[in-house]
């Protein structure tokens, strides 16, 4: 977005200028969090406002509901986003809102997520979807708990892009200093988790400074992009690469004749001819046809809603998968997984959940092995229940042959939630780490006297080595620690000649 | 060789047309999923069906869906008897036409005890006529999921809705403690009497549904665009006059002029806009640089901050 004007003053409501995003890209998806307060909701109500998606109607309400909030004059922009009863009453946010901007260059999905602790889950909620966060940190009091929470989870689900926006800066005198300091330990912090993609932004959310206009006036400091520049260049997740994936929702038989299988490609890609196994059974059948509304098409690509039709007469069923010959997901009965607990009962040791991944529903026993401790970030043996809010690895134990990815090798078949079969809420979101070894219960990688080899290796070709599939089904063998080009030297130059 | 889909007795076959930009395609997909999933998760789903635009989309997105089958629920009107002439008419061509199961409730209540929009004002008549009227029709029906067409960005409690909306034995929503909604897995276990309302259109805008509309050639009814109409101007805002049940009051005449409607409703609820957009492109351009939101036309959605919290905690889609 280019913007020449200065910040419009509140009394001025927002002219309408024509949508000319581009709409030859998908829609970036994105999320605010961070803690209580720092300003996310009034971060995304300035957005909104200054990229005119504040329709004039919905300014004079704004106007009204805002009373006289501030000393600065300005409209109260968070309640263009609390927008229940109980969130303007209290001055929080509890649930997500969904908000839709554009700019010149492209089109945005905004979640504005909860800092409250309480609220985790609604957070996570947000960030499941997410291909960028934007972290908000209150410049006065720098990292919490409940930021390092926040960033730990939206990493954990797999956003590998981050704004910092150290927020209220305004209160902080403009102060570079404190701006550096909080950029440097988040970057520390960041490392930690395996991100690397951070923009770090000064920002007054309430004066738009550094949101959509810049702030050369006040910050002549920074010459780094707006919020709005950072996002317009941020990339939407690619299509989930590896084998094809195709989680059967239902299957069609209009007629004696036809029988097809619906459902969403969740990986690869197919096309007529190819050769598929169904999962769990095993069965291999051949691709005759993609049958659409549309037209009969000539391929399908992940995120297509399809229709399959095979080349015979199988055993197909809602809760199947429909994959690629080569390139096959993992089928078990043990697997490892971490996950966010997210209701006030926690995750019990043991208990039978229901377990939903893609299409299929089974049943699961959950035993805890760790829980990360967010003050460390390092995770602690942890075996008993998992309290709500807790980040904890997890052994999950099926009764039925279970078929799953790795989540950081696909986001969809790699992904599940936990039901309580008591109340029948969702109580945890989990992310597949890897298969278990069954034989005999024993962790492969716990065999004595093995020899072992540490590489150390640029991050892009680490990146490709773990995205195999030999490395994917052997993941849980497998320890893998990021740090500085530096830190790696040291560590090298530390441990003797004999590696 | 790939067969044909004709030669495997599909009715209908559908038109070709030019693939969709990855945006609408992106919302399309995510649609059709989660009709999908409904319809397999649920014994007994229903579509809301307001005949309206968003209504349109959605039975399109839905005959997508279930493709080359029928639309395996039926379509749920619930009529308030206050709806357009016009919006009739294009309920029963459209369910001809696509071969539709369509189920139709008026709330006895309305003939019995008299209740019009002019008598009981806009509240106590949509709580009575929309809203009871709906759990009348969905207890009726024992359905346990309701599609819906409501969109995040039409108003501030929508954008806070998930897309599987659960709702107690008696329709409530209670927006401080709703499940989780992770991904793309939905979460579809209900006990009995329990329910959830159901929105594939969740993530679209309004320009959104125009665009779609466009792209896919899907009839509307003519109401959406600007022609020659008879209208009174009354609590500023612009009533169809060709309903014989419409009174003027003193002072009151009837003018002609060039107008349309953004959303449709009762008629004596939804406010007309002047325009002269009679066709899909001159709607779209219009809609481009339009200083005001679509729900500004309607009397329902004016009354104060959280009025539309209200009504959804009661049952309203
Ligand atoms: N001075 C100043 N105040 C700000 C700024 N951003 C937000 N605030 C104020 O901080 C308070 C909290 O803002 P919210 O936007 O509600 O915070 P939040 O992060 O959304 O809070 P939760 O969603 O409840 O976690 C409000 O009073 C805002 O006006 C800023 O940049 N400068
Ligand atoms: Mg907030």
């Amino acid at each position: 977005m280019t913007a020449t004007a200065t910040s419009p003053s509140a009394t001025i409501l927002p002219f309408a200028e024509p949508l000319k995003a581009v709409r030859d890209t998908r829609p970036l998806r994105l999320i605010t969090c961070g803690s209580v307060d720092d300003g996310k909701s009034t971060l995304i109500g300035r957005l909104l406002w200054d990229t005119k998606a504040v329709k004039e109607d919905q300014a004079a309400t704004l106007a009204r509901d805002s009373g006289g909030q501030n000393d600065l004059g300005l409209p109260d922009f968070a309640l263009l986003l609390d927008g229940l009863q109980a969130e303007r009453e209290q001055g929080i946010t509890i649930d997500v809102a969904y908000r839709y901007f554009s700019t010149d260059r492209r089109s945005f999905i905004v979640a504005d997520t909860p800092g409250h602790e309480q609220y985790t889950r609604n957070m996570a909620t947000g960030a499941s979807t997410a291909d960028l966060a934007i972290l908000l940190a209150d410049a006065r009091a720098g990292l919490l708990e409940q930021t390092r929470r926040h960033a730990t989870i939206a990493s954990l689900m797999g956003i590998r892009q981050f704004v910092l926006a150290v927020n209220k800066i305004d209160l902080v005198h403009y102060d570079k200093a404190v701006f550096d300091r909080i950029s440097h330990d988040f970057r520390e912090f960041a490392l930690s988790l395996g991100v690397r993609q951070i923009t770090a932004i000064p920002m007054s959310a309430l004066k738009g400074e550094n949101v959509v206009y810049p702030a050369d006036a006040s910050m002549p400091w920074y010459d780094g992009p707006t919020l709005v520049d950072a996002l317009e260049l941020a990339t939407v997740r690619s299509t989930q690469a590896g084998g094809f994936r195709l989680p059967v929702q239902r299957v069609v038989r209009p007629g004696e004749s036809f029988r097809g299988y619906q459902g969403t490609v969740a990986g690869g890609s197919v096309k007529p001819g190819d050769s598929v196994v169904i999962l769990p059974s095993g069965t291999v059948a051949n691709v005759k046809q993609i049958v659409t509304f549309d037209l009969v098409r000539n391929a399908a690509v992940a995120g297509d809603a399809i229709t399959l039709v095979l080349d015979r007469q199988v055993d197909v069923a809602r809760g199947d998968v429909i994959v690629s010959l080569d390139g096959q997901p993992m089928t078990g009965h043990h697997f490892d997984a971490q996950l966010v607990s997210l209701q006030p009962g926690g995750i019990e040791p043991g208990k039978r959940y229901w377990l939903k991944s893609g299409s299929r529903r089974q049943r699961v026993a959950v035993e805890p092995i760790s829980q990360l401790e967010l003050a460390t970030g390092k995770w602690q043996p942890h075996a008993s229940t998992l309290a709500m809010n807790a980040i904890g690895k997890v052994r999950l134990s099926f009764e039925e042959l279970a078929v799953f990815d790795a989540y950081d090798q696909n986001r969809s078949t790699g992904a599940f939630i936990l039901i309580d079969p008591d109340t029948l809420n969702t109580v945890a979101g989990g992310m597949i780490i890897a298969k278990r070894a069954e034989i005999g219960g024993i962790h492969r990688a716990d065999a004595p006297g093995g020899q072992r080899v540490v590489l150390s290796l640029p991050a892009d070709l680490a990146e490709q080595l773990m995205a195999s599939e030999l490395f994917a089904n052997r993941r849980d063998e497998t320890e893998v620690k990021r740090m500085t080009a530096k830190q790696a030297a040291d560590l090298f130059s530390n441990a003797g000649g004999d590696i | 060789m790939p067969l044909s889909v004709q030669e495997t007795e599909v009715k209908n076959p559908p038109v070709s047309r030019p693939p969709l930009d990855p945006h609408l395609k992106a919302l399309e997909n995510e649609a059709i999923h989660i009709f999908r999933e409904v319809a397999a998760e649920f014994e007994k789903p229903v579509m809301l069906y307001s005949i309206g635009k968003d209504s349109s989309v959605l039975l399109h997105l839905a005959r997508k869906a279930f493709y080359p089958g029928r639309v395996p629920f039926p379509l749920l009107h619930v009529d308030t008897t206050w709806k357009f002439r016009e919006m009739i008419e294009f309920r029963d061509q459209i369910a001809e036409k696509y071969d539709l199961d369509l189920v139709v409730h008026t709330n006895p209540r309305g003939a019995e005890e008299g209740i019009t929009p002019f008598s009981h004002g806009s509240a106590l008549y949509t709580d009575i006529m929309k809203t009871e009227a709906l759990r009348q029709a969905l207890d009726a029906g024992g359905y346990d999921a309701a599609f819906g067409g409501a969109r995040r960005d039409e108003e501030a409690s929508r954008a806070k809705e998930r897309i599987y909306s659960f709702r107690t034995p008696d329709h409530k929503w209670d927006p401080r403690n709703q499940r989780p909604e992770l991904w793309n897995v939905y979460n579809g276990m209900v006990r009995k009497g329990e329910s959830v309302r159901a929105f594939p259109l969740s993530n679209w805008t309004e320009v959104d549904i125009w665009r779609y509309i466009q792209a896919e050639d899907i009839p509307l009814v003519p109401l959406y665009y600007a022609a020659e109409r008879p209208y009174v101007e009354r609590d500023g805002m612009m009533i169809l006059a060709e309903d014989p049940r419409l009174e003027l009051l003193p002072g009151e005449t009837v003018q002609q002029g060039m107008i349309r409607f953004r959303t449709l409703g009762c008629f004596p609820l939804t406010g007309a806009i002047r325009s002269t957009a009679s066709n899909l492109e001159e709607v779209i351009a219009e809609l481009e640089i339009a200083t005001v939101s679509e729900r500004q036309g309607r009397a329902i959605d004016r009354d104060q901050s959280g009025s539309m919290e209200k009504k959804k905690r009661e049952g309203y889609f």
